[in-house]
């Protein structure tokens, strides 16, 4: 393996330009600048209005160790601090830029503006030098959507077993969808490094209880006993296997960086009254968060068969089901249905995924690389910081 | 021997769940015994890999996912007419968790 060292220590497993639009007015610029080059991948925040979350996720994403140059697209007049965001970037020992539509003369001089800077950038990131990596240098993620009655047998178990080998190697590997874990936070609780990190952990997934209760959300539905479900803590456990047995060394939020190797579970649901709506409304906004939190790589384990990749940071996604790998094979990078047809065994499925997570790491593309998909989503919410004893030292 | 269509997914499960179906009537084994299959099961559904006394954890995943509302035989279905949750009854808020909506 081997990335490119960024000035705060970590390392990146791609070197790609962010183009990034700060407001939707500019996102079509900015999409017209990334077109014409691969290696230039498109984020942003669609909102006008200002809000402190989106800020931080910008910085960080504009700082994750897979970015290499950023270009700024603003319209001119939203309320996004384009001036902090892009010293930010600055500081970072990055090359930035900003362009500003109301002050470049409109889209086509703005796009020609940043095409042209972009392909500078990306020709001067392809002479950057890289250094060796090691696992435990990598943050690993997971996700799980469009889930079915497959993916808590197979997909989830096999990524929380590849967790489990991560973790050991000293990789720091993330899992969230607290709202999904309602049932598990006594099993959760036990496995957290200190009792005080266990009780913010059942904090976590009270309040995402209680959100998605507000939001008039049940968790359990008559079609899951039709699948062989009979109680919501076995549901929850479905989704909870992707995290593996290891050791719960911290919880926390989105943007915050884990402070070394381990385990971690990340609370996505907003703080305070219910506002701006769900909480992650599609699975690339978990995706985004997780990258926001330093995620080199993605592991999506789907049923129903998603096709998403993600902007900045590779998706490995893992068919928990082998009739939809066989019919969307070209967007699927394992096959954990062969745990059903008798054809692999869970620890065979992780152990395969921990190879192709290093390899992946090493440069290999992964399904949604080559077809093109670069997906993003930010939208608004609203964190208090984490307590001190979710990092316990 | 246990029959290949029956997955266990932890060393600590007292369940085996199905990865496909078996018919009514069925023989099987299970953990070297040979049990009859009472009613057609599909993929998902769960078979006591040991008896479970009435009140016992059942335990999946290597967690508990409830206790024994009724004795199970080993090979018995697990499912709803011998399981329940601890967790509904403990935390239903107001009705809205666990209600099915």
């Amino acid at each position: 393996m081997r990335g490119w060292l960024r000035s705060d220590g970590r390392k990146g497993i791609r070197n790609v330009v962010a183009v990034a639009y700060l407001v939707e007015c500019a996102h079509h610029v900015a999409r017209q600048v990334a077109a014409v080059d691969p290696d230039a991948h498109v984020i942003g925040f669609p909102g006008c209005f200002p809000n402190p979350y989106a800020q931080r996720m910008m910085e960080r994403l504009c700082t994750h160790p897979n970015v290499g140059a950023v270009l700024l697209v603003s319209l001119g007049c939203e309320s996004f601090d384009r001036d902090r965001l892009r010293r930010v970037i600055a500081e970072s020992g990055r090359a930035v830029e900003l362009l500003v539509i109301q002050n470049e003369g409109g889209t086509r001089s703005t796009i020609a503006a940043g095409r042209d800077w972009v392909a500078a950038r990306v020709a001067d990131l392809a002479a950057a030098p890289t250094v060796p990596m090691t696992v435990s240098e990598l943050v690993v993620g997971t996700v799980c959507g469009g889930s079915d009655g497959t993916s808590g047998l197979t997909g989830n178990p096999a990524a929380g077993i590849a967790f489990d080998r991560l973790v050991a190697a000293g990789a720091t590997c993330i899992f969230e969808e607290t709202g999904e874990l309602i049932g598990c936070e006594a099993i959760m609780e036990a496995r957290a490094a200190t009792p005080e990190l266990g009780a913010e952990i059942r904090r976590a997934v009270d309040k995402a209880a209680r959100y998605y209760a507000t939001l008039g959300y049940g968790s359990f539905a008559a079609g899951n006993a039709d699948g062989g479900l009979t109680t919501i803590e076995e549901k929850s456990l479905g989704a909870y296997m992707k995290s593996g047995q290891s050791r719960i060394s911290g919880l926390i939020k989105p943007g915050d960086i884990p402070p070394r190797g381990g385990l971690y579970l990340m609370d996505v649901v907003p703080d305070g009254e219910v506002r701006f709506g769900f909480p992650n409304i599609s699975d690339n906004a978990e995706i985004v968060e997780m990258m926001a939190s330093g995620a080199h790589v993605t592991l999506f384990v789907t049923g129903r068969g998603s096709v998403v990749g993600s902007a900045l940071a590779p998706v490995i996604k893992i068919a928990a089901n082998p009739h939809m790998y066989a019919r969307l094979s070209e967007d699927m990078d394992v096959n954990a249905g062969r745990i059903l047809t008798g054809d692999a065994t869970l620890a065979e499925v992780g152990d395969e995924i921990v190879a192709l997570v290093r390899a992946v790491a090493g440069g290999q593309q992964t399904a949604s690389e080559t077809l093109g998909h670069q997906e993003f989503i930010l939208t608004y919410k609203s964190f208090e910081p984490i307590g001190p004893a979710c990092l316990p030292v | 021997m246990t029959d290949p269509r029956l997955l266990l997914l932890h060393p600590g499960d007292n369940v085996l769940v199905l990865r496909d179906q078996i018919a009514a009537g069925e023989v099987i084994s299970v953990e070297n015994r040979r049990v009859t299959v009472q009613a057609a099961l599909g993929l998902g559904q769960k078979l006591a890999r040991a008896p479970v006394a009435p009140g016992a954890q059942v335990i999946k995943y290597g967690a508990p996912i409830g206790r024994a509302t009724a004795a199970i035989a080993l090979g018995d279905h697990v499912h709803t007419h011998n399981l329940a949750s601890d967790y509904t009854p403990t935390h239903a808020r107001g009705g809205r968790i666990g209600s099915g909506t």
